[in-house]
């Protein structure tokens, strides 16, 4: 690489290849301990002499403006040797040709999973059914890119990060390591952030490698992803090719399921969460909501020159849920039994729990059937089966989809912890009352737009007893917040309210033992609300809190000489009886599906979710909403298509279709409330819910509209071109 | 610079005078130059609608238009309608409703969303939706936003 025209261009400070940066941030390997057998090359944070996809930054320019960046870059010379790719996740596997030769193969993960007597009951049921579902891989799309400053102090060597992320204390501990600066050094402070959806959640080259050049030049460094760069180098997710069996009595009870899956990750596993874990999903989620106990999977995570794919938004569940329920479907229509009651047949009972399922998954308490049967009476679903039978006569072709599933949530350090990853599955809140009387909440889970500090507010101005507008809620810093995960998983309001709570109800206490000794009362008979100690039968006003601060902090003389007033209170919270708190919940989706054309219009959309204690209506109505839409877009529009030398080809807005409002339904959600026992809370997630069941559902719905035509797609997105192809018209 | 060309236009009422190079466009201007923050980019190719703002009356792609080219013109961005309050109904709709939820989509659905309530017509849902077609929001699913805007139209349902 010649890099001296672009070091000599007007406006520029440096320019540096990967060499250059790896002088100053080490490689990382990404493999967890639990997930046996995975294995990834050393990444560094810039290639050096060989880069692997279209999208692996290969030098950086730091000027003083963006403009004269990007003039620069086009003045670096390089020569390039082009090496064989490997694109297909066929040719992955079968090792043409094998990406890292110090690996071996291409398989970065391989699992196994049987529950014995499999063969046995394939071979004697009654109904076999078996098809390949494909799912193009898709990308997270944030309206803002990706974004980090990095400030390096070289007096103080301390490095303060200005990073749009959703694990700030992940990523204070990653840039400590990799950079060689102490974890009390370094600060990561995130503001608000332009949607992320799991997309920054891990560790991106480019964003290491922005901090890496901040220490190089002592000075100030930022990098903001755009739209080109963030279609490259944003995780892409859900390559998925899956072969999956069912087996049935012709009764209509479902015996056993069997999948064969093989995912496409680019050519490394990502830091820290890896590669492995979207894969590993799929097969522990298959069937997931029902009775069967047989169960046989194999899973290939292969390597291709694509860039790279990890955690995003429901992680495995679009793929397991569209399998099963894809595979449900096909059964019931075998068997000629209604996919309604095909389902209430065959999904857990209500009063079977705790219960076990055939891959080893613990599920605390759930509600299929409460929830069918909620959902069916929403959706008005058997006059909507009546009406879609006349349309038909008239040449209308509508489509009624059910998906059921349930959801991880809440996880407990089985997820990634146990693994070796540090990656925290504990939360923390502290709560401070302010000598006016006013509450101070600090959590460690972020903020993304979901709604995390509203809620929080909520629960502590509930747990102390004081009104929504007394409190102030501060997250995304490093500096500031008891230590954290942030915000994956479904866990924001599980994990960290339940610290808010806790920490919450100790702080009244507190407040009590501060305003009895004021007041020289008994603590039981007082009480705190609308921002006043009460006297706890009459609720009678006794002290404002605004008087319980001013005592405490300014006039603790008047109180007894023994006493000390703890008025800041931290609590930590780790769910750990169950690996994962489970959520259950289904949708329905109703389409048209135009023959001539292959257009799908969506005309409704239904949801029942069942993720425990409801903390706020209407921000779960919206988490669901937004997440419906997010898999919506999965199973209709979106797809990073790549060319045969792994060039990506719709790397614009432009080119790569997302939802948008003209096509989108109104969607109508109903919560049922199953609080998990675990904690004083009750709350499970909700967050990914939506994008786990959608695509499901709108696959089953077109299917069940163009089953008179005898025809089935089973390759998302389902484009107009896709239909017409299952037509039999092009 | 010696491209850089004299321009003038009026931006939320008041004059600006300053020389531009001709390939600045008008976000990166209002941004940059002047501070004016509340118009985001998200594609810079005209498609997510994030940079929306109106000139001389229109709301245009700020992306797409270069800042030289708004000389002489007059330039309104979300900072200065919410200053004159033309936006404030339908703000407290999107608060109330909860329409935006990381809210980076939210200055540019907000111009759109007026442009269509200041022309007076009763628009039902489905033109609601057609009119901010053009915006792309990742993180709500439009339903709420529509609700909003709807409110503001009819009034409460």
């Amino acid at each position: 690489m010649d890099l001296s025209k672009a070091q000599a261009a007007p406006g520029v400070i440096a320019v540096v290849d990967g060499r250059a940066v790896a002088e100053y941030c080490t490689p990382w390997v990404a493999v967890l301990a639990h997930l046996k057998g995975i294995k990834s090359p050393p990444q560094h944070a810039m290639a050096i002499e060989r880069a692997c996809w279209q999208g692996e930054a290969c030098a950086a320019v730091i000027a003083e403006s963006r403009s004269q960046a990007e003039d620069a870059v086009a003045l670096i010379e390089a020569e390039w040797e082009e090496l064989p790719v490997v694109v297909d996740m066929d040719a992955a596997l079968a090792g043409k040709p094998v990406i890292h030769p110090e690996l071996g193969d291409n398989i970065c993960f391989k699992r196994e999973y049987d529950t014995g007597g499999v063969d046995d009951v394939f071979a004697r049921a009654d109904v076999v059914v078996e098809e390949t579902f494909r799912f193009g891989r898709h990308t997270g799309v944030c309206l803002e890119g990706r974004a980090i400053l990095a400030d390096y102090n070289a007096g103080e060597h301390s490095l303060t990060v200005y990073h749009a992320t959703q694990a700030p204390h992940m990523m204070q501990d990653i840039f400590s390591r990799h950079l060689n600066i102490p974890e009390a050094n370094v600060r990561v402070i995130t503001k608000d952030v332009g949607g992320s959806f799991g997309i920054k959640v891990h560790v991106y080259p480019d964003e290491m490698a922005t901090a890496a050049i901040s220490v190089l030049l002592r000075r100030p460094v930022k990098f903001v992803a755009d739209r080109l760069e963030s279609f490259l180098s944003d995780i892409h997710a859900r390559e998925h090719k899956a072969r999956v069996r069912l087996a049935c009595s012709k009764g209509g009870e479902m015996l056993a399921f069997e999948l064969d899956d093989v995912t496409a990750i680019g050519p490394y596993s990502v830091y820290p969460r890896t590669s492995g874990i979207e894969g590993n999903q799929v097969v522990n989620l298959i069937g997931g909501p029902y009775k069967h106990q047989k169960y046989r999977a194999k899973l290939h995570v292969v390597f291709t020159n694509k860039n790279v794919t990890c955690q995003y938004r429901a992680v495995g569940h679009p793929i397991a849920v569209a399998l099963t329920e894809g595979i449900v479907d096909i059964a019931a229509q075998k068997l000629g039994i209604d996919p309604a009651e095909f389902r209430r047949r065959n999904l857990i009972a209500d009063d079977a729990y705790p219960y076990t399922s055939p891959v080893g998954l613990k599920f605390e308490k759930l509600s299929h059937q409460r929830t069918l049967a909620k959902l069916l009476d929403i959706m008005r679903y058997t006059e909507l089966r009546a009406e879609q039978a006349r349309l038909r006569k008239t040449g209308v072709h509508r489509g009624i989809g059910l998906a059921a599933m349930i959801e991880v949530t809440n996880p407990s350090p089985a997820f990634y912890g146990v693994g070796g990853a540090r990656i925290s599955a504990q939360d923390g809140a502290t709560l401070r009352l302010e000598p006016t009387g006013m509450l101070t909440v600090l959590c460690s889970v972020t903020e993304q737009g979901q709604g995390t500090e509203a809620i929080f507010a909520q629960i502590a101005a509930s747990a102390v007893g004081v009104t929504l507008d007394k409190v102030r809620c501060m997250t995304g810093d490093t500096g500031v917040t008891p230590y954290g995960g942030g915000t994956w998983a479904s866990r924001g309001a599980g994990i960290g309210g339940e610290a808010v709570l806790q920490a919450g109800r100790a702080l009244r206490s507190n407040i009590l033992d501060v305003a009895a000794a004021l007041l020289k009362l008994d603590k039981a008979e007082l009480d705190i609300a609308g921002n006043a100690v009460v006297n706890r039968l009459t609720q009678e006003a006794k002290l404002p809190l605004a008087e319980v601060g001013r005592v405490a902090y300014f006039r603790p003389d008047t109180l007894p000489m023994d006493f000390q007033s703890e008025l800041t209170v931290t609590r930590h919270y780790t769910p750990r009886q169950y690996g994962f708190t489970f959520t259950n919940g289904m949708q329905a989706a109703l389409v048209e599906v135009d023959p001539a054309t292959g257009f799908v219009s969506l005309l409704r959309h239904w949801c029942v979710e069942d993720s425990g204690t409801v903390i706020n209506p209407m921000l779960a109505d919206e988490q669901l909403r937004g997440g419906i839409v997010q898999g919506i877009g999965g199973a209709l529009y979106e797809e990073c298509i790549y060319g045969p030398d792994g060039q990506l080809m719709n790397g614009s807005l432009a080119d790569y279709l997302v939802p948008m409002a003209g096509e989108m339904p109104d969607i109508v959600c109903v919560h049922l409330e199953t609080p998990t026992q675990q904690s004083q809370l009750g709350a499970k997630g909700i967050g990914e819910a939506g994008t786990a069941g959608a695509p499901a559902a709108i696959m089953n719905a077109i299917n069940d509209a163009l089953a008179p035509l005898g025809a089935r797609v089973t390759q998302m997105p389902f484009t107009p071109e896709r239909i017409l192809k299952a037509l039999g018209k092009v | 610079m010696e491209l850089a060309r004299e321009t003038t236009l009026t931006v939320n009422g008041q004059r600006v005078a300053r020389r531009i190079e001709p390939r600045m466009h008008l976000v990166d201007f209002l941004r940059e130059e002047l501070g004016l923050t509340g118009s985001h980019l998200g594609c810079e190719h005209g498609v997510c609608g994030a940079c929306t703002v109106r000139v001389n009356g229109d709301i245009v792609r700020g992306c797409l238009m270069l800042a030289v080219q708004a000389d002489g013109c007059t330039v309104e961005t979300i900072e200065g309608l919410t200053d004159s309050k033309e936006l404030a109904p339908l703000q407290k709709a999107f608060h109330e409703r909860n329409a935006l939820q990381c809210g980076f989509c939210t200055p540019g659905m907000l111009l759109a969303a007026q442009d269509l309530i200041r022309t007076g017509k009763k628009a039902s849902r489905e033109e609601i939706r057609a009119h901010i077609s053009g915006n792309y929001c990742r993180c709500t699913g439009y339903q709420a936003i529509v609700d909003a805007i709807e409110e503001v139209i009819h009034g409460p349902r």
